[in-house]
């Protein structure tokens, strides 16, 4: 009865809140994994006890940037590959700000490779998510940096003849002082990781691999729950494991975890020490 | 969920019960929350929602834990489970 009572009068999403639900169904592929990742950041968000009115999302160009235009706080969809310098600055204008950046491999490794090394470099207060789907999905599934050797895209139809990046070992040599890498399916541990780099201070990366049926995955054989069986059969959890040692590999196993957090003075910390002595 | 040994407290320990809603229009019929739910509630539905998609239906509701896995592993915002009133089901009684 009780049951029946209450689904009459069925209540919200806990998450309508945090959503821009006029723009819900939002334009991710049945599948796609870059909605759990958002869910799972505004979990962490919502979660986290940090003020939501001082908390910017900034995302760049490509699938996972549309995550800026449904979040309903204060968010900014930026140029290709730039979502890093305009949070960048973001945070130097107002450094009260708990600033987010939500992007797709492609925007920040391909085009935005140098702007996240040097944000890495300088240790700006970032919590960076790298949604990976292993290829250029808005633009038809091309090539991108981190494409796995041999996988099929539409300009590798023999097998990617390059090595992919390693991002958490990029981010490592760059000078971030977070670094974790999950799957879609590790959403827990994905929130909780998420949930740390917004309390910390410093340059956060966290690295979400997610499935991309539609491009990625129709070309390599691979569908949405093959990706997920994937990330379940060869996913290892290897908490504080040395970047250089972790690997991707879908045959060997996907080394997972917390691998680093360390303590580093940040930007604006250098900054003020250097530059405005009072 | 299917235990090899029952237990020592499981009479003690009060399993909490859920209620999982469904926003079916909003459903892609991922699939997602029915197969990694770890209570087997949920199964696709015949009928379609306004974008022509099977969305879940909980065909065994008295199942769910309140785990809200599916809630979080959905990508489309479209299933979450609320903490049922109270529990009808006296502590410790396994399914």
């Amino acid at each position: 009865m009780i049951e029946t009572a209450s689904r009459i009068k069925q209540p919200e999403h806990p998450l309508d809140d945090l959503l821009r639900t006029d723009r819900i169904p939002h334009i991710w592929c049945p599948g796609c994994g870059i909605g759990t990742v958002f869910s799972s950041c505004l979990i962490a968000m919502k979660n986290s006890g940090l003020n939501l009115q001082k908390m910017a999302m900034v995302s760049g160009i490509g699938c996972s940037g549309r995550a800026a235009g449904y979040v309903a706080m204060d968010s900014f969809h930026t140029t290709h590959g730039r979502a890093i310098p305009f949070a960048t600055g973001l945070k130097l204008g107002n450094p009260e700000l708990n600033v987010v950046v939500f992007s797709g491999d492609g925007d920040l490794f391909a085009i935005g490779g140098n702007h996240f090394i040097h944000a890495a470099r300088r240790n700006m207060d970032l919590t960076v998510i790298c949604v990976n789907n292993l290829n250029y999905g808005m633009t038809g599934g091309q090539m991108a940096a981190t494409t796995p050797h041999l996988a099929k895209t539409t300009t590798t139809p023999m097998g990617n003849p390059e090595a992919p990046f390693n991002l958490p070992l990029l981010a490592y040599a760059a000078g971030a002082t977070y670094i974790s890498r999950w799957t879609i399916l590790h959403t827990r541990d994905l929130t909780r990781s998420i949930d740390t780099a917004l309390k910390r201070k410093g340059f956060s990366f966290i690295e979400v691999l997610s499935p991309c049926p539609v491009n990625y995955g129709r070309r390599n054989k691979e569908k949405a729950f093959d990706s997920l069986k994937l990330y379940q059969d060869k996913g290892i959890i290897k908490n504080g494991a040395n970047p250089s040692e972790i690997e991707m590999d879908f045959e060997k196993g996907i080394t997972l975890g917390d691998f680093l957090d360390v303590d580093r003075p940040t930007c604006i910390e250098q900054y003020d020490k250097t530059c405005r002595l009072i | 969920m299917e235990f090899w040994r029952v237990p020592l407290d499981a009479h003690e320990i009060e399993v909490t019960k859920g209620i999982v809603y469904i926003i079916e229009d909003r459903c892609k019929g991922c699939g997602y929350c029915i197969e990694f739910c770890p209570r087997q509630v949920l199964e696709f539905s015949p009928g379609f929602n306004v974008k022509g998609y099977h969305p879940p239906a909980a065909v065994k509701p008295k199942e769910c834990v309140n785990c809200h896995y599916c809630e979080i592993i959905c990508p489309e915002f479209a299933i979450y489970s609320v903490e049922a009133p109270f529990s009808d089901q006296p502590a410790g009684v396994l399914p």
